[in-house]
This record gives structure tokens, sequence and C-alpha cells, in this order.
């Protein structure tokens, strides 16, 4: 028999680990989704963030504002990075995808070994009075652990849309996804778009992490278990598709929680693999994508 | 001067004589100078990274033996390579350890999941192995030749936990509920604690695995509450038991439940205890080493004194209880076996360790025939009295009661667990 404050729990619970998804996916869905660049260093950046996060909360900053005080060095990171990135490949006549897989596979080594030398190889959590206390709501019981980081993502997630839908520099990032040489007919530098976006792109990662280190310890090499997931997120929303991706990162976190609660824990990381192939079978070109 | 063919001939066999005759001449000598090389991976990068400080273990064998003129008289080499925690890279470490490196005592990798992959090799070599807290690592290939530097055994794989459920049912309890994380170690502990269970005439109410890196394990305490056990089992990592004992927290347990932990691996480290801080009271939980008054002797002492300061320099775990102290075990049960058997054949070795118990800064080992210690001595560790977040406190007797096994008993369970966790 299937017990209501169970099945009510879960379903928020799956809500509330949907929304910290769509936070660590949405930098990979500006990057991925909306500039094409493999980018499967996002998940390392994102914990980069965490580790950033947990230094500043050494000195009793609340998490949330540590990751307000990282937007700007993770902008410049961001921009940074691009330009690395453009000027190995893209100046050389285009990347090529394995090429560019092969560059941020290897960042993602570099960073995962930058901050085990740095902060450890040891959990590393941070300690905020509201952890380990609950909002009692009926038969809802809900974990501000899980509340106040699932309240950063569609915070974060509408500020971008928002930015990227009513914004002329935001419509340039959107625009360059689609037709970069009209971009440059326009009088605009899609380099420079671009190098915004990665900028904007992994400004979002120290936010995530701030989510990731409020939900669990982290350790440097936690990237590596999300990859499957946010990549799941992003193309299962269609590429390039903010606000979808909010949305299948709640059905995934509903269906992990509802999985988890119903059947077994053990079959809820072929959930997000379940729902894509389930998903792209129905709709090529994703849940929320325009069709090309 | 012409030469005949015949002539150069002989020229030729003389002159390749007298090059090699100092390389047959001097062999002996040389095979004695040539130091004794111990192999081994250590998880230096990758989730398994917080066991590196077992490298400290090591190295302060290597050290002490050097210091005191070596092995057979010839000095001791460690050879360690990185598996990146990635039981992928395994096979080929440990066959460059015998076939390049040409090793004469092998250590596993940390832990079941990464020992798993060198077992069938080293049976099927015939080679010299002691183990680094593979949880039942010989169970299946019972190589006579391998054997725990962890206090693992008898039998491991279905007694390692017997302390929790022989407390558990000194406390009456009928109903537990078991969980575990889909790996290796956590598979086997809990396998054999429900057997143990069955053994006791527990019914299990709720039995369930969870992949790794759940992060989130709310859905799960829910419905362990709805079996209403009186007992939990957890077989965790460490990320993992943070999120079970904060989502304790949140979401809550029964007063029925009168013990609670097991076999969570995670708060023996000095990270977690002190992150987790007074979270922790009430848990019984596994560990190999605490510093209580019945476990104290010179020899631990004085390894703690030398580890502190090397683990706070190279910032891993300053406590280090749960492994350096049995890899330092694990270089000292080879140099008993080498002594003893004035050899580094692995069958003298092997045999020497089979017939004779060692004393070691863990206490006197002796083995059975799968290389499991034959005296039962994993830790039931009661944590209490935790006060705010500090790690030197738990440096104290009194935080991490011993509650099994008998011999080395420190005090009785306290609880039931939502009483002892609020004290």
């Amino acid at each position: 028999m299937i017990s209501i404050d169970i099945l009510l729990n879960a379903v928020v619970t799956g809500i509330l680990l949907g929304s910290v998804y769509a936070s660590l996916a949405l930098g990979l869905a500006i990057t991925f989704g909306i500039l094409h660049i493999p980018n499967i260093a996002h998940p390392t950046l994102v914990v980069a963030g965490a580790f950033f996060v947990y230094t500043l909360s050494q000195w009793g900053l609340d998490p949330i504002v540590a990751a307000l005080i990282g937007l700007v060095p993770f902008y410049i990171l961001g921009v940074a990075l691009y330009i690395f990135y453009s000027r190995v490949f893209e100046r050389r006549g285009g990347a090529n995808v394995l090429q560019s897989l092969t560059l941020f596979f290897g960042l993602s080594l570099v960073i995962e070994i930058l901050l085990a030398l740095g902060f450890g190889s040891e959990l590393k959590s941070v300690s905020v009075s509201y952890i380990g206390s609950s909002l009692k709501l009926g038969l809802l019981t809900i974990p501000y652990r899980l509340l106040i980081p699932a309240l950063l993502g569609p915070v974060m997630i509408g500020a971008v849309w928002l930015y990227l839908s009513r914004t002329n520099s935001g419509t340039a990032i959107r625009a360059v996804a689609h037709e970069e040489r009209a971009l440059s007919i326009a009088g605009l530098n899609p380099a420079s778009v671009k190098r915004h976006a990665f900028g904007i792109a992994t400004a979002t990662a120290v936010v995530a992490g701030a989510a990731l280190i409020m939900v669990g310890p982290v350790e440097p090499f936690a990237g590596r278990f999300q990859i499957g997931r946010v990549f799941a997120i992003v193309v299962l929303a269609g590429m390039g598709s903010i606000p979808g991706s909010l949305a299948i990162a709640v059905i995934i976190g509903i269906a992990e929680a509802l999985v988890s609660s119903y059947l077994n824990p053990s079959w809820s990381p072929g959930v997000a693999f379940a729902i894509l192939l389930l998903g792209l079978a129905l709709r090529p070109q994703g849940l929320f994508g325009a069709a090309r | 001067m012409m030469k005949t063919r015949r002539e150069f001939h002989k020229l030729a066999a003389a002159t390749a004589a007298a090059l090699a005759a100092p390389a047959f001449v001097g062999s002996k000598v040389f095979a004695q100078d040539k130091p004794i090389r111990v192999g081994a991976s250590v998880s230096l990068t990758g989730p398994l990274a917080s066991t590196k400080n077992g490298l400290i273990g090591y190295e302060l064998w290597r050290d002490d033996v050097n210091a005191a003129g070596g092995l057979l008289g010839r000095k001791v080499e460690l050879v360690t390579y990185d598996d990146q925690s990635s039981a992928a890279n395994v096979p080929a470490i440990y066959s460059k350890l015998v076939d390049v490196d040409a090793c004469d005592v092998l250590f596993s990798p940390y832990g079941a999941n990464l020992s798993a992959p060198v077992m069938p090799f080293i049976k099927q070599r015939d080679l010299f192995m002691i183990g680094m807290f593979g949880l039942a690592g010989n169970d299946v290939a019972k190589h006579d030749k391998f054997f725990h530097s962890g206090p693992w055994g008898p039998n491991s794989g279905r007694d390692w936990a017997r302390g929790f459920f022989d407390l558990a049912k000194g406390q009456g309890v009928k109903k537990i509920a078991i969980i575990n994380a889909d790996l290796e170690f956590s598979k086997n502990a809990a396998k054999g604690g429900a057997e143990v269970a069955k053994e006791y005439g527990m019914e299990i109410v709720f039995n369930q695995s969870y992949p790794p890196n759940t992060t989130d394990f709310s859905s799960m305490i829910r419905n362990i509450n709805a079996g209403d056990p009186e007992a939990i089992f957890i077989a965790s990592y460490p990320a993992d038991s943070t999120a079970i004992i904060r989502g304790v927290k949140e979401i809550g347990i029964s007063d029925k439940v009168k013990i609670f932990g097991g076999a969570m691996v995670g708060p023996q480290y000095g990270a977690l205890l002190s992150s987790l801080g007074p979270e922790l009271n009430g848990l019984v939980n596994s560990h190999t080493f605490v510093p209580e008054p019945t476990m104290q002797t010179p020899a631990i002492k004085g390894f703690f004194d030398r580890y502190t300061p090397i683990a706070v320099k190279q910032g891993v775990d300053p406590l280090g209880y749960y492994i350096p102290p049995f890899y330092y075990v694990a270089g000292q049960l080879a140099a008993a076996a080498i002594t003893g058997s004035k050899s580094v054949d692995p069958a003298k070795m092997a045999a020497f360790l089979h017939a004779n118990s060692v004393d070691t800064i863990a206490g006197k080992i002796a083995f059975n025939e799968i290389g499991d210690w034959k005296e039962r001595r994993v830790l039931m560790v009661q944590l209490r009295g935790i006060k705010g977040n500090d790690l030197e406190q738990f440096r104290n007797p009194g935080h991490q009661v011993i509650l099994d096994p008998p011999s080395l008993k420190t005090g009785d369970l306290a609880g039931p667990y939502n009483k002892a966790r609020a004290s």
C-alpha cells in the first residue's frame, strides 16, 4: 500500500533535488546547449566553486554570500578559459569536438589535482545553522539542507533566462549559436560574445557549488559523478533551452526519488538515462528544443 | 700478425669469458646487497585518496627497518604507484611491480574494491601478499600466501560486524533494518550482517542497497521508519555516512531504535569527526583503533607521536587512527615473515606466518588458513560526549567507548539511540 506521506515527501524531495541538479546543469546548458562547446569540465568547475565557498565559509561567511562573492572571479576564470580554448582551437579553423572534449577532460583533471593538492583529498563541508534542521508542513518534512540550495536553482535560472531573453547582449549570445556570420555582419564580435557567455556559464558554477556543498560534503573528485546527469538534462531539455533544463531536472529528480522510495535506490542512477532515451526517441530535438 | 679463423674464435671466447667472469664471481655479493623491494599501489588521488595517509605508515616502517640494519642484511626499498582509486589501474600496476620492478613482497591496494582485481593474479602467480583492509578479500581465492594487516577475521565475510549484532542481541532486538552502499566492502559487510541477524533470530524488516554518491537519504529513512525496526545496521562510505547522519537528524527516527550504525566508513576519519561533531553522539560504529585505555601501549603511542607531525605537515588526517597503524603493521608482518623464514621465498614466508604469531604495534596477530586474523578484533565503539567540532577531543578517552570485543571493552552501550544522540 502506498503511504500518502511517503509519496508526498518523495515528490517534494525529488523537486528539491531536481532544482539542485538544474543549478549544476545551467552552466553546461549555456556552454554546450547554446555555444556548442562540450565543456565536460563544468561539473569539476562546480566542485571548484564548492571549495571556494568552503574556503570563505571558514571565515564565517554564509555559503550563499560566499557564492555571490565568487561570481566575479569565476566569471573572469570563465573568460580566461574561453580565451585559451579559442586560441587553441577556434582561431585555427574551428574546433573539432573530439579535440574539445580532450581539452576539457584534461582541464577537469588539472582542476581536480589542484584541488587535491590545495585542500587535501578529504571531504569538506560547511556548517550553517540551518543545515540539520527541517521545515515541517503537515505531512511534509523538508530539510533546509535541500530547501535552501533548491531555491537557488530557479532564482539563478530565472535571472540568466531574463538576461538572455530581455537584454541585447543576451540576445547576441543566443544569436551566436545560430548564425555567427550574421552576428559579424551586424557589427558584433562573435568571439567577444562567446567569451562573455562562457564567463557567465562559469560564474554559475560557484552558485551551483554552494548548492552542492550545502546538500552534502564534497571532495575534489566529486564532479565525476555528476557529468552523466547534467549532460542528460541539457540534451533532453533541448540544446539551449534554459527553462527547459529546470523542468527536465525536476522531472529527473522526482523520478529518482520515486524509484528510490518505491523500487530500489540502486536503480536511481539509471533513471536520468532511461528518461533521456525515452525522451529522445519521442522527440529527438529534446523536449523543449526547437526543431531544426 | 695474421690469425686463422680458429685462433680468432678462441681469442674471442677467451675475451668474452674474461669480461663475463666478474659478473659470475661477484653475483653472490651483488644479490646480498640488492635491496628487498616491497611493492604497493596507493590511492594518492581519486575518491579513495583520503586513505593515502597509510603511506606514512609504510614509510615509517621502512625507515625503522633500515635504521635497524634492514632485513637479512639487505636494505628495504618501497616501490609505490598511484592507482588513482581506480580498480582498472590495479592489474597493470601489480604486473609491473612483479615483472619489471621485481618486488619481493607485495602489499595490496586499499580496500575490497581495489583488491578484488589483483587476487586472481596473486593466486595464479603464487605470490606473497599482505592485504590492506580488503574485507573478505581472500574468501573466494583462498590463497595460502595472503594475510590481512587489518583486524579482519576470523571468517571476516560473515563475522566482520558480529560485534554490532551481539550488542543488538544483548538489547533484545527482534527487528532490524539493513542498508548498504552498492560497493564491494559495504555489500560484504551487509551480507554478512544479514546472515548473523538471521542466526540470532532477528527479523530483517528493511534490507536495501543504494548507489554510491547518493546525497539524500530522506526517502530511505522514512521507509526504514515505516518498518519499525529496533536496530539499524548501515554499511556506508564517507559521503553517504554524512548524508545519513544528517538525514536522521532532519527526518527523525523512531524512539524504538536501540542501536544505530555498524559499518559506516567516515566517522573514523578526522575530517568527518570534526565536521559532524555532536551529530555523531550515540552512533555505534566499527573502528580499528581508538585511544581508549585498553588499547594504549607504548608501541602504538610511539607510532602516533611520529605520525601526527608528518600528517599535519602533509595535510592528511591528523588523527589517523583507522588506517596508518595497520600499514605499519603490514610492514611488521612482512619483516617477521622474511626474518623468520630467513628468505624472501613466498612459500617459506607464508609458512612462517601460518605457523607463528607476530608481535606488532597493534598487538599479537595470528592467522588462519586464508590469512584472516584468528581473533575477532574489529572494534564496535560508541561515540559519546562530543561537544563542538574540535578534533583534539577525539584524542582523549571516553569519546569513542569500546563496547566490543569484550577483551577490549571500556563501557556499556548507552541507549536507546535517540536518547544517546541527545546526550
